[in-house]
């Protein structure tokens, strides 16, 4: 790590209410520029919804989100997007009916500046469809370019997922669980991926992960989170030998889980 | 290994596609020459004028089918690429066709009175007349367009169909109150517009035969450059996800609103050339039965796929000649029957189903059976 230590991301005291519920309560984190940030918790611990207040799917009740140093609360998703964040779906969310070409050949258009020459073809715009199919390239789709996206395999549409994502050269990833129903299997191929934006040296990424083994060897810094607040943050080896975090959450619900962190962390 | 594959694999594509598109361009060619020859055709077949008898009125058939098809067309873009369900779509359609109508009854007459312009001998006001008509038609569809994307950015699929269908309503109650009825005519519809004397259908048939070929076919390529451009790429994403077409960076509302303009624009400038047309205008062009028109016209011919609305429109015109001859009165209520089947079985359309290649005969009847034994 660089002594640097810039701030890319900022929530400060995050509140989300739905009702009388609250899914986010109170949650500041900050994300370092150039790492790899993970999110933890059990299921409704209020991950996703801190990432859609941070992505811009959704407005806080309270709090503020910084992107290097402005204040983007309440800055619609497409405005965000086109700041350079870009922000990956726990749920497959694609564009089912289009080739995987165009579904990545969208989100590379989308960034530029043609967006609305309604007299020319698209297909006279030959640089998004490069970027396109660079990007499919770095994600393992190359030579499913015609391919509609609905027919692909699971684990097929999760890259595309990353692809799409990937097109618009976003500076922060909000990665919502992209393993999210992938086999054992077709993990690693993924964590490659993901390993490759990494050491593209200008990324930074957010992820929220089930997959403790996969959190553990590619985070440099996780925040765990439980009934909407944060429970503890640092690295992984601070968070798998924090006692908080054993005792209050690892321990209790995940029982050997918590054995299984300190087995990958050593 | 797999670079060297994608590139094999890409090249023939990108061949057999150009060439296809090369080949359907000859096709469109042919039939926009076969249509400007077809006057002349029947005419010289039937060993009968080219200026009236049935020369004349298949003329008229035809006029009336392109000014549909451009209707229809405009009901596609919407629907058929930006996936936006609206049931309002004759107030575009009435509401150009009204303001024609009410431009040339009621202020071109007085211009042309107490005006004249000239460029050397030819007197042009009737010219700049019906010019500043057609644009006042855009600007009230254009506004018209606004007034329904800002709901439609609001309230969202059925709903938003349910809503439209109650503001074109609410156009048809304008366009028949009697309140107006001094400048509309109100129940009666505008009669007898002043059509300039040089496009009047009647005395010049042949000439407005070409006006509305030409307008068909030019609508046609404005449409089609547009969903094939950045813009209606867009378009077609928003119908498929909107939720990621704003992450990745689009304002949906943006998109959503330029899609209902130019259809808006689109159908209003065919309403405006139909009140030409028939020299009228009727609150019939505002109603809801003018919307379902342009639904089943694109459901038949294809949604989605700009000449499948064309073919629907001709179909229509084709069935509702003939169907009048043979039914009588009741020739919608067969055509509705032949209507429920063609959506069971060929629910992509006439161009849907031949890109496809496949005939949904067991699903049909799957569907059929759902709807009597109520699944």
């Amino acid at each position: 790590m660089t002594a640097e230590r810039e701030i890319l991301l900022e929530a400060k005291n995050l509140q989300k209410e739905f009702g009388g519920l609250v899914a986010v309560d109170d949650v500041s984190v900050a994300i370092y520029a150039r790492t790899l940030h993970s999110i933890i918790g059990p299921n409704g611990a209020g991950k996703t919804t801190l990432f859609n207040l941070l992505s811009g799917m959704m407005d806080p009740t309270r709090g503020q989100v910084f992107y290097q140093g402005k204040d983007i609360t309440g800055l619609a998703p497409h405005r965000r997007a086109h700041l350079g964040i870009g922000r990956s779906f726990q749920i497959t969310n694609i564009f089912p009916n289009l080739t995987v070409l165009e579904n990545v050949r969208l989100a590379a258009q989308a960034v530029g500046r043609d967006n609305f020459r309604m007299f020319q073809r698209a297909g006279s715009f030959p640089a998004y469809e490069e970027k396109a199919r660079e990007v499919l390239g770095r994600v393992g789709l190359q030579g499913r370019e015609g391919v509609l996206a609905q027919v692909l395999p699971h684990g097929d549409k999760r890259k595309l997922e990353l692809g799409i994502m990937l097109a618009s050269d976003p500076h922060l990833l909000l990665l919502d669980e992209p393993t999210a129903g992938m086999s054992s299997e077709q993990v690693p191929a993924l964590l490659d991926i993901i390993r490759a934006i990494m050491a593209d040296g200008d990324k930074t990424i957010v992820l929220v992960e089930h997959r403790m083994d996969m959190v553990m060897s590619i985070s440099d810094r996780i925040t765990v989170m439980h009934q909407g607040q944060v429970l503890a943050e640092g690295t992984p080896h601070e968070i798998a030998t924090n006692q908080t975090v054993q005792s209050a959450y690892l321990g209790a619900l995940y029982g050997d889980l918590a054995k299984e962190l300190e087995d990958n962390v050593g | 290994m797999a670079e060297v594959k994608s590139d094999l694999t890409a090249a023939p594509n990108r061949f057999t596609s150009a060439a296809k598109s090369l080949r359907g361009e000859w096709l469109g060619l042919a039939v926009i020459l076969l249509l400007a020859l077809f006057p002349f055709l029947f005419g010289w077949f039937t060993g009968t004028s080219v200026q009236d008898g049935p020369s004349k009125f298949w003329q008229g058939q035809l006029i009336t089918f392109f000014i549909m098809a451009v209707y229809a067309m405009s009901y596609d873009l919407l629907i058929g690429y930006t996936g936006i369900l609206s049931f309002g779509h004759a107030a575009f359609f009435g509401g150009g066709a009204y303001t024609m109508g009410l431009f040339l009854t009621h202020i071109g007459p007085k211009i042309i009175g107490s005006y004249k312009i000239t460029i050397g001998a030819a007197d042009i006001t009737e010219v700049l007349v019906l010019v500043a008509a057609t644009l006042l038609v855009v600007v009230v569809v254009t506004l018209l367009g606004l007034l329904f994307s800002v709901v439609s950015a609001r309230i969202k699929g059925v709903y938003f169909a349910m809503i439209s269908l109650a503001m074109a309503d609410a156009i048809h109650i304008l366009s028949k109150a009697t309140d107006f009825g001094k400048w509309t005519g109100a129940d009666e519809g505008l009669h007898g517009i002043p059509v300039p004397m040089w496009i009047n259908p009647t005395q010049h048939r042949l000439l407005f035969y070409f006006i509305a070929l030409a307008f068909c076919v030019i609508m046609y390529l404005i449409a089609r450059r547009m969903v094939d451009s950045p813009t209606g790429r867009v378009f077609v994403a928003l119908r498929e996800n909107e939720s990621r077409v704003r992450m990745i960076g689009y304002n949906p509302v943006t998109y959503r609103t330029l899609s209902f303009v130019v259809a808006a624009v689109i159908a209003g400038l065919a309403g405006a050339l139909f009140s030409l047309w028939n020299m009228g205008a009727t609150p019939t062009m505002t109603s809801a039965v003018t919307t379902i028109n342009a639904l089943i016209m694109t459901i038949l011919g294809g949604i989605g796929t700009l000449i499948g609305p064309i073919l629907g429109a001709g179909l229509m015109q084709i069935v509702g000649q003939f169907f009048y001859q043979w039914f009588g009165a009741r020739w919608p209520l067969v055509f509705g029957l032949i209507f429920i089947a063609l959506v069971l079985f060929l629910p992509y359309g006439v161009v849907g189903t031949y890109r496809l290649k496949r005939l949904e005969w067991k699903q049909g009847w799957q569907r059929l059976w759902g709807l009597v034994a109520g699944k």
